[in-house]
Formats: C-alpha cells, structure tokens, sequence
C-alpha cells in the first residue's frame, strides 16, 4: 500500500492539484481559482480556533454506522443497456484511447 | 560485496462472495465482455455503494487466522485514480482505519520455520480489465467491484524461496479458510513486490524497487531472482539504485522499468462519504473467531503429535484442507494411523495425479478405506489382493468386503486348505527339495512362489511358508 501524503495547510497549490486531477486550466484560471481557494481555506481555518478537544473526529453528519448489504445476487443491467452510452464500443469490450501506464 | 535482500508482498485476494462488494451483481469469472455489471460497477452519477456483510467477514476472518488485530472501528476511503479500468476515477479502499493491524504468517523454507510479520490487512474494489489493442484499449467491467482483500508484509522476507514460500502458506491458509477460490489462472491471488538490497553491515534500507501486478508464484520467484542480481550488478559497479517502478515480463524473464519515483502517485485519500463506518463489537468477533479452522500449520504438528506420522507425511496430508479431513475420518474409524496414511500417501494421490483430480472427486470413501485396512490387519487378504481392491475402490467405489467376494480374493489361511497346495508344490518339485536338504536355502522361496501360484494368488503367503518349512525340516516329504 503506497500511502498519499496528506497536506494539512492554508495554502493549495491549485496548478499541483489541476495537475492531479488531469485539468488543464489557464494561468489566468489558476490565479482565480487560487484566490476563491484560499479564500474558502481562510473561512474553514475558523474552526481551529473553537475547542474541539471533546469532539471525536468524524467523516459524517450522521451518526450511522454498518449500513450492511447481505450477500445475495440482484438483477445487472442487459449488455445492451450498457453499451448505449457508450461512444465508442467493439466485441463488447468499451473502446477508449489507449491505456499507457 | 555481500548483500541483505528485504522483500515486502503485498498480495490482493479475490473474496470468495456471491455478489460483488458494493452492489447486487454476480461476483464469477469468465463471462461475456460487461454482462455482469449494473449503474454501481459503471460508477453512474449518483449511484450508491452498498457494503456486502459477507466481504467484512471473510476479511476478519482472515485477519483472525493471521492472528492479527481486529479493529473495532474500520472506515473506507476514496483512492485517486485515473485509469479507463476504473470509471469513478476513485477507488474505494482503505487508509487509516482498516479492518485488521498486524498478525503473522509461518512459512516453511529449505527445511527451516520463519515467522514473518503481517503489517495489515483491508478490503477494496477490484478494478476492471483493460485489453490493449494497436490504436486503442478495450475495457471489461465485470470483474470492478469485486472484494478484493489486500494482505501486506513488513519487508522481512530475504530470499526470492522465501517469497514463494510465504505465498504458498498465505494460499494454503486462504483455502482453509474458505476465504478465496485461490485460482491463480483466473487472478484470484495476485501480487506487488517490493524489493531492497542493502551492504550486510548497514542498517539503512536500500532503495525500493517495486514489481507490479503480478499472478503467478512463479513469476514471483523467477521476477526476484532476476531483480536482485540486476540490483547487485548495479551497486558492485558503484551504481546507485533509483526507487522506481517495474514490470515483469514472463516471456523475456526481464523487469523494465514503467515510472520513477519523481512521477510517484499522491492518491489524495480522503474518507468514503458514501459509506459508513463499520464498527464490530467483540461479540461479532468472537462468534468469527470461534468458527475459524484449524490453521494449516497447527493441522501438521498435530497429526505428527497425534496420528504418529513423520513430519514429511504430516505436510502432505495438511496441504490440503479435504485430504485432511479425509486422512482425519479415515483414521479415526480404522485406528491404524500409519497404514492408512501409507494407502494415501501412495496409491491414493498418484490416481489423484493420474487422473487429474481433486480429493472431492474421488470415489472412495474414508468409511471404505478404513476397512480395507481391517481387511489386510485381520490377514483377510493380503497385499495384491488389496492393491486390486483399492484400485476398484478409486475407480468406482463400494465396500471392501464386498468386492472381496464379488471377486474372490479372499486370502486362504486355513491349514487344511494351505497342505493341499503346499503337498501339491513339494512333489511336483522334487529337485527344490533336494536343494533346500542340501543347504540351498533360497529354494524355499521357490516353493512359497509355486503355492502362490497354485493358489491363485490367494494363499497367505507366510502361513505358506510355515508349512512348507515344517515338512522340510521334518524330513517328512511329499515325496
Ligand atoms: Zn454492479
């Protein structure tokens, strides 16, 4: 398991994470962006300063826990209904521009 | 110089589940092209996963045959990803909080034991399968969204035997368990290595070199072999190795290289929303624990413990799970350990190979079995009459007894019956006679040869021998 660094900063570098997420954005497009981030940041950096000391960190606003699905089969979609969508397919297979890793 | 090699696996394991881990659709392998797939495996804007119960406890399970710690609080994560084989461009899997912490695996390895450490073990979603074409790829997304268990190593394996042994004892386990099909061909088992080499007398790890995606053990031994003497090739001439990332090629036998570590992935995690957590309590843990088998390796040193057996027989009638059991129910009705070890070890797995088929296809019966051991013990019949009915046993099955009678081949003790073929043997050969009074002993092997044969084999051959002994002896001839 490789491990993703997690950043825990003000600051996002915008052009880094367009890069990550395969975005081609403008400069101009980076400095607007880059702006309206930090100043979304800057608002949600407000936390730290209320006292979460007796708070249990948590991922959700809902206390659920083991939404559980049990093991049986249900119907798939027909192969053709798959393939409807799709703009490119052959042999059944979905045809996209070649795979480089 | 000399070098110490650190090999860390981390191996993936199809779940052996009936649908697949988030959604309804049949979890099998080799059908037509994207048939088995639905809105969920297709990641559709808006569709939902759903946690199948059945992937979490095969995943404990797991956990609890490695003697690993179980978390009470487990959360899955979402994975950056960008490959056409997944069309979330997520993965769902497991940071911070997986299902299980450490545990450790024995492997067996050139004659010695080694424990090698677990680091964890959690549960995500297999990918789709990508085919490569000239100017494009194809995908085939019945196999995304399969439960796929990933298993991780502390890096403390040093040899590419050692790495083979530890996939097959993880293996051995995973098939005791129930755990996975375990079908290499079909990609139930596979596997990323990575491998450091370091001077013996550092302490500082080398760099690591990762070997990606590979399905079979021996592309694992024969990938280590060659990247452990590529990397000695490298720093006894001075080099220095680059942490990068490779693919083995079966066919030439060579690694290459696929990316460095300057285009190393960040994967952003960040946690699943559409999940929930999963917290087990340690009732829920202990009803699993309580229905775990027997471990593999605690099956083979019980049977050398228990049943007697030298350890060599003891491993072979555990490596399987259903041919211990049936050695297991076989020697519990008969009492008589190593005979019945003896018929399996022997006659009972070369049919297997012979045929081609597992313990679960065979006719005969441990019940069966068990009284053809009686049969010989009781002196009933004797060998060659038991061979051939052994071999009828394989072939079609039945009882013992009767394909004895069926076939006549019922062993002859009685002395009255035994005389008149040993009377009928000495004056028929009045020349072993005299050689046998003259010293030749070898002779009377000649004459047990010769009641065998009068009797259609069926004669005990010792009872045979008695008494062509005491009329020798005696003086008192047939002739
Ligand atoms: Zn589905």
């Amino acid at each position: 398991m490789e491990t993703g660094t997690r950043q825990n900063t003000e600051h996002i570098d915008v052009s880094y994470v367009a890069h990550l997420a395969r975005l081609h954005l403008a400069d101009s497009e980076i400095q607007v962006f880059q702006k309206q981030l930090d100043h979304i940041l800057q608002h949600v950096h407000m936390l730290t300063h209320l006292d979460v000391d007796h708070v249990e960190p948590t991922a959700h606003a809902m206390p659920v826990e083991n939404a559980y699905r049990e093991d049986d089969i249900r119907p798939c979609l027909s192969h053709d209904e798959v393939m409807d969508n799709a703009p490119n397919g052959r042999g059944g297979l979905f045809i996209v521009p070649k795979i480089i890793e | 110089m000399k070098y110490k090699v650190s090999i860390g696996l981390e191996t993936h394991v199809q779940l052996k589940t009936r649908s697949k881990i988030w959604c309804g659709c049949p979890n099998r392998f080799g059908q037509p092209a994207n048939t088995d797939i639905c809105p969920v495996c297709l990641g559709y804007p808006g569709a939902l996963p759903s946690l199948n119960r059945e992937a979490v406890r095969l995943t404990v399970v797991t956990g609890l045959m490695l003697g690993s710690t179980i978390n009470r609080r487990s959360k899955f994560d979402r994975k950056s990803y960008f490959y056409p084989d997944m069309p979330k461009n997520y993965q769902i899997s497991q940071y911070d909080e997986p299902f299980c912490t450490g545990g450790h695996l024995n492997i067996n390895v050139n004659g010695g034991s080694k424990r090698v450490e677990i680091t964890r073990i959690h549960l995500e979603e297999d990918v789709g399968k990508s085919i490569h074409f000239e100017q494009s790829s194809g995908v085939d997304f019945n196999r995304a969204g399969t439960p796929l268990m990933e298993i991780v190593s502390e890096p403390e394996l040093e040899s590419p035997d050692e790495a083979f042994a530890y996939l097959t004892a993880l293996k051995q386990v995973l098939l005791y368990g129930d755990i996975s099909e375990g079908n290499l061909e079909e990609g139930n088992i596979r596997c990323d290595i990575n491998c450091s080499l370091r001077p013996m007398d550092s302490d500082v790890l080398g760099s690591k070199i990762e070997i990606k995606n590979m399905n079979t053990f021996r592309g694992v031994h024969r990938s280590l072999v060659y990247e452990i003497k590529r990397q000695i090739g490298i720093l006894d001439n001075g080099g220095v190795i680059q942490q990068e990332t490779r693919r083995w090629d079966d066919d030439s036998g060579l690694t290459s290289i696929m990316r460095t570590k300057e285009h190393a992935h960040d994967y952003r995690y960040f946690p699943e929303p559409d999940l929930m957590p999963i917290v087990l309590t340690s009732e829920e843990i202990d009803a699993m624990r309580s229905a775990i088998p027997e471990l593999p390796a605690d099956r083979r040193n019980r049977f050398a413990v228990e049943y007697g057996l030298p350890e060599y027989d003891a491993g072979i009638l555990t490596s399987d799970r259903d041919l211990a059991d049936f050695y297991e129910a076989a020697a519990k009705i008969s009492g008589n350990y190593k005979a019945v070890s003896n018929w399996i070890m022997t006659d009972m797995l070369h049919y297997l190979s012979e045929e081609g088929i597992g313990i679960d296809k065979i006719k005969i019966t441990p019940e069966a079995l068990a009284e053809l051991v009686d049969l010989v013990v009781q002196n009933t019949i004797n060998m060659p009459a038991a061979k051939k009915i052994f071999r009828i046993l394989l072939e079609s099955g039945g009882k013992p007894t009767a394909i004895m009678e069926d076939k006549g081949l019922a062993q002859i003790s009685d002395s009255d019956s035994i005389d008149v073929f040993v009377e009928e043997a000495l004056s028929s050969h009045p020349s072993s006679v005299a050689d046998y009074r003259s010293g030749k002993k070898a002779a009377l092997q000649f004459l047990v040869g010769q009641v065998m044969r009068l009797s259609k084999g069926k004669a005990n051959p010792r009872a045979a021998m008695e008494s062509l002994k005491r009329r020798l002896d005696s003086g008192d001839p047939g002739n």
